[in-house]
């Protein structure tokens, strides 16, 4: 069934092929004329059973017959013996044309239809499906027919984790078998039957049994598919989390007024540079929540004299949940003069509906655990790594690697792996060219997480703008310019961020950079963002005065491949926002609706674009037009 | 069901179109059948039997005339005599021991040109029964012998158009390759050991039987089917099969595929020996590391094996690896550590000294390379290049009539009723395509040309002569005299394969128990590889267990072939007894494993589970070629490739223009059949 060459037909096949296909022509079209003419006589079904014995890809002709059926059924509804001769019929066709073509969608779906119809016996179905996968063990259409089937005859989920399991003895490379083991054994533990009531009992044999096919042939990749899913059961924390806030809960928040010179010796991380009169509160969780307002929240600080905070999703669609929440707190009048120390006693959030308690007990104990996993795994594929030069090998260990270190943070001991990580990303990209962006990406995930995970590197990497000395207690411009990221991460630890200087990587997304909720000044010059959809994050980042945009690649892809992926004046996300009235102002907006789309909602001051394809005179004025409240662009002054 | 009757009637035409009597043929079926098994039997089952049978057509010039048809029972019935023996006239039943006469009486007679010896003994003179003549008398090659090779040369010749007699002395097929009842396998064994006069120094020695439960046993008389050269498996990628496959004797077979393979290891266990990408998946003793390890060499062989040899590629393993000691790769490749100091347990016994060496290497070497000797003291030391050759033997074998047969999961197989069907198979071939058998006909003088000394015919024992161009002996007659020395020995083409040589003996070894060395299994291979016994074994024993599935002793006992090869007799016995103390042992300990049935076995413990065993020891001896062409006797090896390869080189000897089995046959005899052999589930 697999890796057989195809070879190319002998002039006699191809003659009989083609014959073939003048028989099927003649039937096919008389075939039309009876299901457009809605003629479902003996004869006629009988025409459209010859022809899908033939050819069973002909999904119109699946659809005719459920047709014709329908219409048996309503003339002979009394009678239960000739309700189930048609049923029976239509499996005897189907299953003749399984024999013909054994993957046609349309034959195992009309299947499905008469079995659902509840009148025909499922243990023959069993049966005939033994047929199948022994013919081809790996046809997954058999294999979902199976579970459709297990689940209309109530088998327990355990006999059909058996079958699996000796379908995986017969032969390990089985995509079907591992994927259907993991759905089983996902369910059993979410009903916690007998036997599989926690993942501490019931993983480490799965581990072990999927050690023995990896290990056995590390090429093969079905093994390496489950191990990866096994990996996910041992580290996903089920329910969600709080990683990070802004400002940091039990801090003390240092908020700077305009022409306040005195600039004190805190650090930066907690130091606020206002130049409006609100400041956001940002929350960031470990996946999209729903549900953050201000009954499930509480903020309890100096400044929180207006009760009703309106916690806001930070998502690109209009969904309702997202990982990033964030509110403005109005300052109250008056303190915009002097610096003052607000205490932010605590924003840490209630129980409530939607569970955002931070860890319970049951998975503290787990804990030992998942860690205890995590660690013989590293063993293991160290042990593996040091005989042979496996590719997915290496990626494993980097991603086991990187969930010890994860799981061990806050870091009580201090040993990190993000040096061995990043040094296994940099073999992967030598060792298979094919998927580079992808390792290049992990890369520049896990250089970002070692940069921010303590204060220190952090540190290093802040500056002042040597143009502004006397302004001391202007805010720190963080540099991560020259690291060759193609993607952000670790936003979670930069949410204090105010100035950022991502110039000299190789981006071509800034996905996740809206958490950044403070930004005031972003500097994304020479990267390789393609567009201005790509920029569409910075929509969300009201604060933002400074971007620069400058040497990109914006402009210079004729056909651009974000668009498809992200939104655009059609998709709904972006539709309801749309205000039509304003589309109209224009016509340079019909040739630069996504620079509109994006820029229109920002009041920035200072813009640089210099250095991309799309840059002419006309769009200059164009952005001259969107952007009234600028004051530079590409380092002239206007007006 | 609707292709037997096809099958059967092909059969039929086929008998026909060689001037045998069609009406024989059915009665003969009929009468096979009631002496094969008293039990009913299937259609199938029927049709099986048809060519187990021991049946000799003697194609007659006229079609019309009333069948001569010498025929002959191979196992005495216990029976009286059934009313189907007396049809037809020509029929004739013969119990053995009127047989045994006929066949020792044979010696008696004096040759005129050359002596022939055989190593039948010759004691009493019976009257010879009356044969009928022989025509034509004249031959382009005469066989003798119903042996393997002499079966596979007749079957080529005959279906490259010579014409071809095919004699055998005894009133069986198979010679030294056949599958007897005990009471024949006794008979014989003890008649090709006794030397006399005339053969000073026959096949079989120290052959040693001992019978545990006559009584037991006289209950089957005719239910068990003991092969004479056992242990024997077909790989399924084996030279065998393919010539089977292109002479079409496979239309005769079926074959049953062996469950597994295991190992002695150093705790006197068996462990089962991973052999494929699955084995190594399941299995329960091997370490992850280990797994990888055994993995990526079946790995490296294959990806070697996949590429031209022009090809450079660091994938290939290299010349001088390729001469290098298969040990010693195994080691470049860490399969194998040298841990002296190990000790697995005290005190150290002998076993722990296979730990010397590495498990895996040892599983690679002994029980899938199917090394004879210990690599790692003995002179005889397997090239890597060699043992590459038998991993892949091995490797393709595996899964390779699974395409045809769902069930053939392993590598090796055997054919049901024993290894005899496969000479029987080919002389059926050979009878089809117009070849003349007779059975139980000794020859007993050869006739050469008076002036030139050259050989010219043979004089049979119904007292007439026979000429022909070629002749083909089997190895248990020897040729004395002037023709001899015009022969050489087939050493060279032996080289390559084998290190036997003619001095050099293989002990073998039969056992009937009652119960398997594995409770849930009942046909497998178990290996004792070099120094499991005893410190001084230095070659490996091979064990073959068969159960009744395999029709070849009753459900409920198992056989136990084993062999090993030895340079003299002391040696072979000893090693011949180690296996046997050994297997008892296993055999009690497997029974004593199942407590569940202890109990109830209560009553059965008593009774002895070694029903009858057999030990003897063989010469090995090789084809020789000149004038008359000898072929080789059975080998030590599992399958049969070393002597085929032998076969094929006598053929071409015989008849150097010609290929064994040409391709070209797109005949509808064989079209009507083409699903080649058969598999039973």
């Amino acid at each position: 069934m697999h890796g057989r060459p195809r070879k190319p037909l002998k002039p006699e096949d191809a003659a009989a092929s083609a014959a073939k296909a003048e028989k099927l022509r003649v039937l096919q079209s008389q075939f039309l004329h009876n299901h457009h003419n809605h003629i479902y006589s003996k004869e006629a079904v009988e025409l459209s059973t010859k022809l899908l014995e033939t050819n069973p890809e002909l999904y119109t002709a699946w659809n005719y017959r459920k047709l014709a059926v329908q219409h048996k059924l309503t003339e002979n509804d009394s009678d239960p013996d000739s309700l189930k001769s048609i049923l029976d019929e239509e499996l005897r066709v189907v299953e003749s044309a399984l024999r013909q073509n054994f993957k046609s969608y349309g034959a195992w779906h009309h299947r499905k239809w008469i079995l659902s119809k509840g009148h025909s016996s499922i243990d023959n179905e069993l049966r005939l499906l033994d047929k199948f996968q022994k013919a081809d063990s790996r046809n997954f259409h058999a294999w979902n027919y199976r579970r459709f089937v297990a689940a209309s005859m109530n088998r327990s989920e355990e006999d059909e984790l058996k079958y699996t399991e000796d379908m995986i003895c017969n032969n390990f490379s089985n995509y079907s078998a591992w994927h259907n083991r993991s759905l089983l054994l996902s369910n059993l533990l979410k009903r916690k039957v007998e036997g599989f009531v926690s993942k501490e009992k019931v993983l480490p044999d799965e581990y072990e049994f999927v050690h023995q096919a990896i290990f056995t042939d590390p090429d093969d990749q079905s093994g390496w598919f489950y191990h990866l899913w096994l990996l996910d059961q041992t580290v996903r924390v089920d329910s969600p989390q709080l990683v990070s806030s802004w400002p940091t809960p039990g801090s003390d928040l240092i908020l700077l007024g305009d022409r306040c010179l005195d600039g004190c010796a805190s650090s930066p991380f907690t130091r606020f540079h206002l130049d409006s009169r609100t400041f956001p509160l940002v929350l960031y969780f470990n996946q999209a929540v729903e549900g953050v307002n201000s009954s499930t929240i509480t903020v309890d600080s100096e400044l929180n004299t207006n009760k009703d905070l309106v916690w806001k999703p930070l998502s690109s669609c209009n969904s309702k949940a997202a990982q990033v929440w964030v509110t403005q707190l109005n300052l109250p009048d008056g303190n915009t003069h002097s610096s003052k120390v607000f205490p932010v006693e605590d924003s840490s959030p209630i129980s409530s509906l939607y569970q955002l308690s931070i860890k319970n007990d049951n998975e503290l104990t787990d804990f030992e655990w998942r860690a205890a996993t995590i660690a013989k795994e590293i063993d293991h594929f160290r042990e593996l790594l040091s005989l042979i030069n496996c590719k997915i090998g290496k990626l494993t260990l980097a991603r086991l690697l990187m969930a010890h270190d994860a799981m061990m943070c806050p870091p009580a001991n201090k040993i990190s792996h993000s040096e061995e990580v990043l040094e296994l990303y940099n073999d992967l990209m030598r060792l298979d060219p094919t998927h580079v962006q992808y390792y290049k990406d992990q890369h520049s995930l896990v250089l970002l997480q070692q940069v921010t995970s303590n204060w220190e590197s952090l540190l290093s990497r802040c500056f002042h703008y040597s143009n502004s000395p006397s302004n001391r207690g202007s805010p720190m411009c963080l540099q991560l310019k020259n690291l060759s990221l193609s993607r952000l991460g670790s936003f979670d630890k930069l949410l204090w961020v105010q100035m950022l200087d991502l110039s000299h990587n190789e981006l071509r997304s800034i996905e996740g950079l809206e958490a950044l909720q403070l930004l005031s000044c972003l500097n994304l010059s020479n990267n390789i963002l393609g567009s201005f959809t790509a920029l569409e994050p910075i929509r969300q980042l009201k604060s933002l005065r400074a971007l620069n945009i400058s040497y990109n690649e914006i402009g210079a892809h004729s056909i651009d491949t974000t668009k498809y992926l992200c939104s655009s004046p059609l998709s709904h996300s972006v539709g309801s926002e749309w205000n039509h009235g304003q589309t109209v102002i224009d016509d340079d907006i019909k040739s630069y609706w996504e620079a509109y789309f994006i820029l229109k909602g920002l009041n920035l001051t200072q813009f640089d674009i210099v250095g991309n394809a799309i840059v002419n005179e006309k769009f200059k004025s164009f952005l001259i037009k969107v952007l009234p409240g600028l004051k530079w662009l590409d380092g002239e002054q206007l007006h | 069901m609707q292709r037997n009757n096809s099958r059967d009637a092909a059969h039929r035409r086929r008998w026909q179109r060689c001037s045998t009597a069609v009406a024989a043929t059915t009665e003969m079926r009929g009468a096979a059948v009631v002496m094969q098994k008293t039990e009913t039997l299937t259609k199938k089952e029927e049709h099986l039997l048809l060519p187990n049978a021991a049946i000799a057509i003697v194609p007659l010039p006229d079609a019309t005339a009333p069948a001569h048809l010498p025929l002959l029972c191979r196992q005495p019935s216990a029976q009286p005599p059934h009313p189907a023996h007396s049809f037809g006239g020509g029929f004739r039943f013969y119990h053995l021991k009127e047989l045994c006469h006929l066949l020792r009486s044979t010696n008696s007679f004096e040759a005129e040109a050359g002596r022939l010896m055989t190593g039948n003994e010759s004691e009493s003179e019976l009257p010879v029964p009356p044969y009928p003549p022989i025509e034509p008398t004249a031959f382009d090659l005469i066989v003798i012998g119903t042996g393997l090779p002499e079966s596979v040369i007749s079957a080529a010749a005959s279906a490259s158009g010579k014409s071809v007699l095919h004699l055998d002395p005894n009133p069986f097929y198979g010679s030294h390759f056949s599958s007897l009842s005990i009471a024949d396998l006794t008979h014989f064994l003890n008649s090709h050991s006794t030397p006399s006069s005339v053969c000073p120094d026959p096949l079989y020695s120290d052959v040693e039987i001992s019978n545990y439960a006559s009584r037991l046993l006289s209950q089957h008389p005719r239910n068990f089917n003991l092969d004479v050269s056992g242990p024997r498996v077909l790989f399924c990628a084996d030279h065998a099969v393919d010539l089977m496959l292109k002479s079409g004797a496979s239309h005769y077979l079926e074959f049953k595929s062996i469950d597994a393979t295991f190992m002695l290891d150093a705790d006197a266990k068996l462990c089962s020996v991973p052999d494929s990408r699955a084995a190594i998946f399941k299995d329960k003793s091997l370490g992850l590391m280990e797994k990888n390890q055994l993995m990526r060499f079946f790995k490296l062989v294959q990806g070697h094996l996949s590429l031209d040899e022009s090809e450079e590629n660091d994938v290939r393993i290299s010349e001088e690896d390729l001469d290098s000691p298969f040990a010693d790769f195994l080691t470049k490749m860490k399969l194998s550590h040298k841990i002296k100091s190990y000790s697995p347990f005290p005190p150290v016994t002998f076993f722990s000294i296979i730990y010397l060496w590495h498990l895996i290497a040892c599983i690679v070497l002994y029980a899938i390379a199917m090394a004879d000797y210990d690599q790692e003291v003995s002179e005889y030391v397997l090239k890597t290049r060699d043992g590459i050759n038998r991993l892949a033997l091995y490797n393709s074998s595996i899964g390779r009539l699974v395409l045809m047969f769902q069930n053939a999961l392993g590598a090796l197989i055997y054919p049901i009723y024993g290894q005899g069907e496969l000479p029987q198979a080919f002389c059926r071939r050979a009878a089809v395509k117009g070849c003349l058998y007779v059975l139980r006909m000794p020859v007993i003088s050869l006739l050469t040309d008076q002036n030139s000394g050259s050989y010219k015919g043979v004089r049979l024992a119904s007292g007439q002569d026979i000429l022909s161009h070629k002749l083909v002996l089997d190895p248990s007659f020897t040729v004395p005299g002037s023709l001899a020395s015009s022969h050489q020995q087939l050493q060279e083409s032996f080289q390559a394969f084998s290190l036997s040589d003619n001095k050099g003996k293989v002990a073998r070894g039969i056992c009937i128990t009652r119960s398997s060395l594995k409770p849930d299994l009942s046909n497998f291979l178990v290996i004792f590889p070099p120094r499991s016994l005893f410190p001084e074994q230095v070659t490996s024993i091979r064990v073959l267990q068969l159960g009744g599935n395999l029709a070849v002793c009753p459900v409920g006992m198992f056989v136990l072939y084993f062999s090993a090869l030895c340079d003299e007799v002391n040696q072979g016995k000893k090693l011949l007894h180690a296996a046997l103390s050994a297997l008892q042992k296993l055999l009690v300990t497997g029974t004593a494993g199942n407590s569940s049935t202890a109990q109830s076995e209560d009553m059965e413990e008593a009774k002895p589970t070694l029903l009858w065993s057999a030990l003897y020891i063989q010469d090995l001896s090789l084809g020789q070629f000149g004038s008359i062409i000898s072929t080789p006797t059975p080998d030590g090896n599992l399958n049969y490739n070393d002597l085929l390869d032998a076969t094929e080189k006598l053929y071409w000897k015989l008849y150097p223009k010609e290929e064994l089995f040409p391709e070209t046959t797109s005949s509808p005899e064989n079209s009507e059949d083409d699903a080649g052999l058969t598999l039973e589930s």
